[in-house]
């Protein structure tokens, strides 16, 4: 018995730092909509001021002033950041301010490592909080009792200054309407700059009141992202209390899958995300989307048609200039293009969902990964030979979009997004921890392709072939009727029900052949490389993808493609120098700004401006 | 429009790919270094350094052939497939005879199987993984650091020689932790067979929910923990468990725990009375480990970590290969990898014939809190050679070679 509140109390102690991160997460998504994939970052930032106050500032005075100023600067960073990186990006089409969350990521990371160093840093224990009380026979640490009862004030003031303030007032109000607030001559820029200020400082007092527990490392940002995702969509995105709930939920359950599942951690907590969005879709506290919200904003999308004769004969020859890279270049050329290519199918595949269904999946990698770990098992248990392999990989991926996309179609917008990322997250588990199978973390390795096909030259044919053929299929579909009616399932759900469509089903083919394209690019990689690992299944790698949708242009068809390429080729490149990092990061955040409807959109606008292409588009 | 600008994205990938060609110069044996500079970057800087050390002695005696030895270092971002990319384009577009590096074993995997593949050589330095010798051996790559095995061995030596019989383990839940935790369970069964496993507790990886893990060891009242955990979890494990006294009147054996990467953080926290596999450069009364020790605080104003020395005997010990095959091709190479013999500051190590692995040893000792910082005490160093399962059991693991 004092064994069981000894666990239940050091999960409400865990459940802390994580309701104040996720807390900050779901106010800003909440009011602003940016899904702040940078928060994970704010909490390093956090953890890594508090540690150096604390160095600076004497006694418990100084330590518990030290969590409360780095509280406000890290929201004076956070501040900095909206006004820098956010603000010009609010006009861009929806989602595109992830883009630019993910290169304030990449500058953190590295500016962290250049001003505190690389090596960790233990957080200072809590002065006069040192020691234990027994409790029922069992040791509870002080500074967990501290952390218990410091969270409901947390929350509770958060609560008070949401439902009983004027400016808590307004920002209810712009969770429910952006416009009317600002019709109503609210200063929509500065409430938005607030709330992101109160929601990086709950970050940075998440990532200093854990100190005492833990420390400061280069690796936290990342770390924490997934469970503060986890709990901001089993709360309910936008709920304070969900998000209290949910972080007492997965912190309890945690404890006590250590002491009964100890193999098993990592799985129980997207068993349990996943479970619970099964009975209730928009979490614990959650509240419908309204409809519409995350429809189409910015300028109507123009109608896609068949690329004229002189886009045809560019591509044509782009095609055989690549085909003779393995004559002309190097043998690495041919390896590099290689792995572009196959990030680029990757890439359109996700882009068919995203710009023709309108469906933002967070969780892509699941196919990509999950295609290729379908060959990698075929080849070490059964001896498949390479060709078999390459055609049963979209087989395996398809077939397990087919699962998860009947999960989570069921749900649309955000939540969606959050489901296909809870999903491969449960996937990515799976194949991390049930390492007899899948080799774990060792990954499966000498994976090579057939003799015929193993010179760089010769697989860089085969790749391009198979590539270059899968964006053909993923464009044809675009331009058949089935393309069109899900575009019309997008666009408006209820008038393409009307005209007959039944839209779920459409969505959930297109789920399905998209994650089975995304199983072809799986395949090639798998081959080209030799060797799987788990990390190709991560959230890293779904993210990387939408990225790179984004930076190319959701709302052109080649989208995908070009971000693909771009990005990798500009990766490859910047990787060479010390702080490339920081550099891609300002990169990518310079695009965005620069070039908010993505490159290809931003293109096509420079040429329509320059009189080039209109002359195409009108004949 | 569209394809056009699918066009163009394309071509300034390839444009860019084309344009970074540097200058190929032949008047330096280059070798390709691939770590994960900014993932692990507490690591892999003092192993750089260590490394670099090297080179420059090397080249001031004059270089190896004649020429001087030149390392190309790549970041691969802890991602096993981007190292394989670098492997491929540091053999055929930088001149590098040969590929060194990477901390994680999954990464070293990755190019292991890639050196098979390609025929190139690769000196796995730092990933510890059995799998690179034995279960997933090839002709090509060989290892310099002693293995999980090895040094789980040594602690299991050692934790035979206290009156525990019950024993808890704690380890990442990945193929290292899980290596660890058997190879302790074998080779100490087979050393006192009346040893008990009680409870084995698998945190993630950088993920340990500490208190929960202190709770479930004390849960099974073990005699003695074997803690696998290193880096930031080993430090809230050490927290949350000094706070809670589950070391108190226990035996706990740490591997990598006595290593200043991982000491050093926890300041003057660190546990005491642990037997731990480590790097004592404090303690080196005299001879060849204490010159490495002086000739690198001077040369960087700071003290070796134990990345340091592998770094400098990585490069050593690849200095000392191409000097023995009179060549830099690679089946040159591979041939006098067998059985070769390395001065390095530990003493003469030996590239096994056998398996590839190198006898390189490992510090034993406890650890004790000495002017505010952990240290360790009473050590020794134990030959690596002492510690490897028999030729048969060597033979049985390990892929048939030609």
């Amino acid at each position: 018995m004092g064994l069981v509140l000894a666990q239940i109390l050091t999960g409400l102690a865990n459940a802390s730092a994580l309701f104040m991160v996720a807390s900050g997460l779901s106010l800003i998504f909440g009011v602003t909509r940016v899904v702040n994939f940078a928060h994970g970052s704010f909490y390093m930032l956090g953890a890594y001021i508090g540690v150096t106050l604390m160095d600076v500032l004497p006694g418990s005075v100084g330590f518990w002033g030290a969590i409360l100023l780095t509280g406000v600067i890290v929201g004076l960073i956070g501040v900095i950041v909206e006004i820098c990186v956010l603000r010009p990006v609010y006009r861009a089409p929806e989602l595109f301010q992830l883009v630019a969350t993910f290169g304030v990521i990449l500058v953190i990371q590295d500016l962290v490592l250049m001003i505190w160093g690389a090596e960790d840093r233990l957080g200072p224990r809590a002065p006069g909080l040192r020691g234990i009380v027994r409790i029922m026979g069992e040791p509870v640490p002080q500074y967990d009792l501290a952390l218990i009862a410091m969270t409901p004030f947390v929350a509770f003031a958060l609560w008070y200054l949401i439902t009983r303030t004027r400016v808590g007032v307004l920002v209810r109000a712009a969770t429910q309407d952006r416009e009317m607030v600002g019709a109503l001559g609210v200063n929509q820029a500065w409430l938005f700059t607030g709330v992101f200020f109160l929601g990086c400082a709950l970050a940075g007092l998440g990532g200093a009141v854990q100190l005492p527990k833990g420390g400061a490392d280069l690796l936290m940002d990342f770390n924490i992202l997934a469970s503060v995702f986890v709990v901001v969509v089993i709360g309910g995105m936008g709920s304070l209390p969900g998000a209290y709930l949910a972080a007492v939920l997965i912190s309890v359950l945690n404890v006590f899958g250590v002491t009964y599942l100890p193999q098993s951690t990592l799985v129980l907590m997207f068993v349990v995300m996943v479970a619970v969005l099964m009975v209730r879709p928009y979490g614990l506290l959650g509240r419908e989307e309204i409809a519409g919200e995350h429809g189409q904003v910015g300028e109507p999308e123009r109608p896609i048609r068949p690329a004229g004769p002189r886009a045809r004969m560019l591509v044509v020859a782009g095609l055989a200039l690549l085909a003779l890279v393995p004559v002309f270049g190097s043998s690495f050329a041919s390896v590099l293009i290689t792995d572009i290519l196959i990030f680029c199918l990757f890439a359109a595949s996700l882009h068919f969902l995203l710009g023709l269904g309108g469906l933002v999946s967070f969780g892509h990698a699941a196919f990509f990964g999950g295609g290729a770990y379908v060959a990698a098992l075929l080849v070490t248990y059964a001896d498949t030979p390479m060709e078999l392999a390459l055609v049963l990989a979209p087989l395996g991926a398809g077939l397990s979009a087919v699962i998860i996309g009947w999960v989570c179609l069921r749900l649309t917008g955000v939540y969606f997004a959050m489901l296909t990322l809870a999903c491969a997250q449960l996937l990515w588990s799976l194949v991390f921890q049930w390492g007899d199978v899948t080799g774990g973390d060792d990954g499966l390795v000498d994976i090579w392709p057939s003799d015929w096909a193993n010179s760089p030259s010769v697989y860089f044919y085969l790749t391009l072939v198979i590539t270059v053929g899968g964006m053909l299929l993923l464009r044809q579909a675009a331009h058949a009727p089935f393309g069109y009616a899900l575009r019309a399932a997008r666009d408006s759900t209820r008038q393409a029900e009307a005209t007959g469509i039944d839209t779920k089903r459409v969505q959930w083919v297109a789920f399905a052949f998209a994650g089975a394209m995304a199983g072809v690019a799986g395949g090639l990689f798998v081959f080209s490389k030799g060797s799987i690992f788990p990390n190709e299944l991560d959230i890293a790698r779904s993210f990387d993808a939408l990225i790179v949708v984004f930076l190319g242009g959701v709302k052109t068809l080649s989208g995908g493609i070009v971000g693909g390429a771009f990005l990798e080729g500009i990766k490859d490149y910047l990787t060479r120098f010390e702080y490339w990092r920081l550099a891609l990061g300002l990169m990518i955040i310079a695009v965005v700004i620069l070039a908010p409807d993505g490159i290809v959109g931003s293109l096509r606008k420079l040429t329509d401006r320059m009189g080039l292409t209109r002359m195409e588009d009108e004949r | 429009m569209n394809r056009k600008t699918f066009l163009n994205g394309l071509m300034s990938g390839a444009a860019l790919a084309v344009a970074g060609l540097p200058a190929l110069a032949q008047d330096t044996i280059k070798i390709g270094e691939i770590n994960h500079y900014k993932r692990m970057a507490a690591f892999a800087e003092p192993y750089k350094q260590g490394i670099e050390l090297a080179v420059g002695q090397i080249n001031d005696a004059g270089g190896v052939l004649g020429k001087p030895l030149e390392f190309i270092f790549r970041d691969d971002q802890g991602d096993p497939g981007e190292a394989i990319k670098i492997a491929e384009e540091l053999m055929t577009r930088d001149g590098a005879v040969m590929l060194t590096g990477s901390i994680l074993s999954n990464v070293g995997l990755a190019i292991a199987s890639l050196a098979a593949e390609k025929k190139y050589i690769y000196l796995a330095s730092e990933p510890l993984a059995d799998a690179v010798v034995w279960e997933n051996g090839n002709d090509y790559t060989f290892r310099l650091r002693s293995s999980t095995y090895m040094q789980a061995a040594m602690l299991a030596e050692e934790a035979a020689k206290t009156d525990a019989v019950k024993f808890a383990t704690i380890a990442p839940n990945y193929a290292y932790g899980k290596d660890a935790v058997a190879a302790f369970k074998k080779t100490l069964t087979a050393l006192k067979p009346e040893v008990e496993f009680v409870t084995e507790q698998w945190p993630a990886l950088f993920k340990i929910d500490a208190g929960a893990e202190v709770q479930a060891l004390e849960r099974a009242k073990p005699d003695a923990i074997y803690n696998v955990t290193f880096g930031t979890d080993l430090a809230k494990l050490v927290r949350e468990g000094g706070t809670r006294g589950v070391f108190e009147g226990r035996t706990v054996l740490g591997l990598l725990s006595g290593e200043p990467e991982y000491l050093d953080p926890l300041g003057d926290e660190a546990p005491e009375g642990w037997i731990v596999t480590g790097y004592p450069w404090y303690d080196f009364p005299e001879g060849a480990n204490l010159d490495f020790v002086n000739a690198y605080k001077a040369a960087y104003d700071d003290y070796p970590r134990l990345g340091s020395i592998v770094g400098y005997m990585t490069a050593q010990s690849i200095a000392t290969v191409i000097a023995k095959a009179g060549s830099t091709e690679t089946e040159e190479i591979r041939a006098a990898f067998a059985d070769l013999n390395v001065d390095t500051p530990m003493g003469t190590i030996t590239y096994r014939a056998l398996d590839h692995q190198s006898t390189m040893g490992a510090f034993v000792g406890k650890t004790a809190i000495k002017d505010g910082a952990g240290v360790m005490v009473d050590w020794t160093y134990k030959d690596g050679a002492d510690y490897l399962p028999s030729d048969d059991e060597v033979r049985a693991m390990r892929p048939q070679s030609n």
